[in-house]
Order: structure tokens, then sequence, then C-alpha cells
């Protein structure tokens, strides 16, 4: 394929954005995902009730019409507020929207998933743990969050697999990441077909990286427990 | 909100006086792939859980190509990048199908749903009793008989709770269409953005659309259990 070297920085910057968004996503979704969760499962009925609202309305719009309505939506409003209050004007750039919408929209997938994994872990534990006299934060770091993991991760992984796929719609509101990289370098090279193939390959051989690193994941928060005969 | 709704609610519902639009095409793309994706994938989840590796590995290649890649860059693959090779220019019919941006969103979403439901469907006949298909060749029942009134009418069953989310999810993955100039409900939004600058009421529109979209095949998909999962509730 000739025309690889010259592209190969940009398809290699592009890659680098893909992997960053993704990952700081994740964190932001992961973020949302537990309070979302903790909000399902907490004795406030109000609490409840727009933790159900949130999962309910994100997962029945597509996340490209709530990316361009938080992308353009947000843009909007933040200029009418900036102009009320004297300021500058502050522009969302695609970096952050992106990160904003994949971070919001995957935290209502992550609610239900950790919902599941915190409901798996037996009540006792977390009795146990009050009447040890450990503070809820304690209660959630040493008994809860290692117990929960285990059910969590299969869920978890293919939700990263479903988020680090849907990053490639950030190139539609303009952020220069995988899939525009390779379609930028195939336009001017004349060899679209090719370098699209090639930034399919790079998703690929993410999504399998990930997957070895997931399964180290669930060896290391299974210990202790005995595998059933499969 | 309602100015937008006013002089947009055509478009956003059935045409934009050339050709079908809005909720009709984003509804007309999705029952095209599912119907499309849905046929093609029960052969190929019967060779994907075939004895033959030959016959398997084919089948598990296409399902982790499909699967593992996003489908916007399917979709550019099938509209922009496969139309830019000469080979398929040079070719009349290849060219003419190419061209066609509806053409090649429909290809791309096919494949796409097909290699999903072919995993789900494959997992389903997976999980169907051995003793049941024991059973079954004990009454002589072989090949295709075997599949058509004890395996399919079962793994189909079995399957419809996690083919309904693939439905679901396929649905929002349409709104990729407009990326291929095809006028679905997220294209129409953006045209009416573009014309009134009314940012929040067009997106909001669309969204209000594909949430009452998706309830609605959540709640068809509710019916269908019911009807044909029935066996799997309380007695009654």
């Amino acid at each position: 394929m000739s025309g690889l070297q010259v592209y190969a920085p940009l398809l290699a910057l592009g890659t680098w954005m893909t992997i960053k968004l993704a990952l700081i996503s994740l964190l932001l979704s992961l973020f949302l995902g537990l309070l979302g969760a903790g909000a399902k499962l907490s004795t406030s009925r109000a609490a409840r009730w727009m933790a159900r609202l949130y999962t309910t309305l994100i997962r029945g719009v597509p996340d490209l019409v709530l990316m361009l309505l938080i992308f353009y939506g947000l843009q909007t409003w933040l200029g009418q507020l900036t102009d009320r209050l004297g300021w500058a004007y502050i522009e969302i750039d695609a970096f952050t929207a992106g990160v904003m919408t994949l971070g919001f929209i995957y935290g209502a997938y992550f609610t239900e998933t950790l919902r599941g994994a915190i409901l798996a872990v037996p009540f006792g534990q977390i009795e146990a743990a009050r009447a040890y006299g450990l503070s809820p934060m304690q209660c959630f770091c040493r008994v809860l969050f290692p117990q929960m993991m285990r059910f969590a991760l299969p869920g978890l992984g293919n939700n990263w697999l479903v988020l680090l796929k849907a990053t490639s719609l950030v190139s539609i509101i303009g952020l220069a990441e995988l899939v525009k990289a390779a379609s930028d370098a195939g336009k001017s090279s004349f060899q679209l077909f090719n370098f699209l193939v090639l930034a399919a390959v790079i998703y690929l051989l993410i999504a399998v990286a990930s997957n070895s690193v997931l399964h180290r994941l669930e060896r290391r928060f299974a210990v202790g427990f005995e595998r059933g005969a499969r | 909100m309602i100015e937008v709704l006013l002089s947009y609610w055509q478009p956003f519902l059935y045409s934009d006086g050339q050709q079908i639009s809005g909720l009709a095409m984003t509804l007309w793309l999705t029952t095209a792939s599912i119907g499309m994706g849905f046929v093609l994938s029960i052969p190929l989840a019967i060779a994907r859980v075939s004895e033959n590796r030959w016959v398997r590995w084919p089948v598990h290649g296409f399902t982790y190509l499909f699967r593992g890649t996003p489908l916007y860059i399917q979709l550019l693959i099938c509209y922009s990048g496969i139309y830019s090779l000469a080979a398929v220019q040079s070719q009349p019919l290849l060219g003419a199908f190419f061209r066609d941006a509806i053409n090649c969103t429909l290809l791309a979403f096919t494949l796409n749903t097909c290699a999903y439901t072919t995993e789900i469907f494959a997992g389903a006949i997976r999980s169907i009793a051995r003793g049941e298909v024991q059973a079954a060749r004990a009454y002589g029942f072989n090949g295709w008989k075997l599949y058509r009134r004890v395996v399919m009418p079962q793994a189909l069953r079995r399957a419809l709770p996690v083919y309904s989310n693939e439905v679901i999810l396929l649905l929002h993955s349409t709104t990729l269409a407009f990326t291929a100039t095809v006028p679905d409900i997220l294209k129409v939004a953006r045209d009416a953005n573009a014309a009134t600058l009314q940012t929040f009421p067009s997106f909001v529109i669309a969204a209000g659309l594909y949430l009452i979209a998706t309830f609605a095949l959540v709640g068809l998909f509710r019916l269908a259990e019911r009807r044909w999962l029935a066996f799997l509730g309380p007695r009654r």
C-alpha cells in the first residue's frame, strides 16, 4: 500500500486519540454508573426516580442524536449563559463534547450493569461490614467493590467494547480520531478503501488487546472462587 | 419547538416532498435490514454450530469481523470505500449498485445486524438440551426435519429477549444513515436545525420520535414474548 509511510503519523495520532477518548469516557461513565446504581438502590424515592428517568431516556434515544443534541445544544446554551454573565465566549471542543456525551450515555448502561453486580453480593456482607464499624466509604472500598467486580466484569467488558466502537461517532462532530484520520488519509491519497479497511483492522486489534486485559482482570477478581464445572 | 414542528412535521414523519423521509425512512431502514439480516442469519447460525470446522470457521470469521469493528466504518467502506475502487466503477452493475446511497446503507446495516443475529441464534441453538435432540433423532427426525420441527422453533423462541435488544440497537444505529445522505429522522433534524437555527427543539423532536419508536418496539416484543414464551412463565 503506497502512501502508508506518509500517512502513518496521522493514523497513529488518530489511534491515540481514539484510545484516549475511549478511556476517559470509560472513567466518566463508570463514575456516573456507580452514582446511578447507588441512586437506583437507595432508599430515597426521588433518587430512585431520577436514576430510572436517566437510564430509560438515555437508552431509548440513539447515541448519535444525544451526541448532536449535547454538542450543538450545550454550545448554544453556554453561549447564552456567557452572554448574560458578560464572560468571554467559551467554546466546547469536539473532544470534550465527545467525552461528555459518551460518558453520559454509557453511564446509563453501566448503571444497569453495576446495579446487577451490587445486588449479586450477599447483603450479609454489608451488614457484617457495618457491624464491624466500617464507614460507608470503607465498606464500599473494602467489602462491596472487590466482590461486586467479579459479577460486573463480563458486563463491563461488553459495555467497554460497545463504547470503543461508539467513539467512531465522535468523528461526525469533527474530532480527528481514527475514522476521520483514515478517511482524510484515504481521500488525499485516493486509496479510501484501503485506509478504511486499515482503520477497521486497528479497531479489531484494540478490541483483541482489551479482551486480554479483561480476561486478566476477571481472573484477578475471581481469586478465591472456584470455577464451576463446564 | 412549536415553530419547528409546524414547518417540519411532514418531513419528520413521512415525506420531504421528493422522497420518503423521517420516521418512515427510519422504519423502512430498520425493517428492511432486520428482515434481510434475519433470513441470512438462520442458515449462518446453523453453520456456526456445525461440527465441521471448515463450515464453522468462515462464519465465525464473518461475525468476528463485523462485531469487532464500528458500524460507522462499515458504512463508510460500503458507501465511499467500495465505490472509490476503479474495479467497481468500471463494472456497470456494481457501479450502479454502489452509487445509490440507500443500497450501500442497507447493505452495511444488513451485514452488521446479520453478524450479531447469527451469534444470538447460534447461542440459542447451543442452549437446547441435548436430550431433546437425541429424542428427536430416536424418533427418526434427521437433518432438515430435525431443525424445522425441533431445534429452530425452540431456539428462535428462546432467543427472543436477546433478539429484541438487537433490533432496538439497530433502530438506534440507523441514525448513521444521514452520513450517507439518506433522509432519516436525524437528517431532517439537522436540516431543520440548519434552516431555523432552532438547535435544541430540532434535536429534541428527533429524540422524541426515536423514543416513541423504541417504546413501540419494546411493547411489540413484550406481546411477542407473551405469545411465544408463555411456556417459560409461571403455571396458570
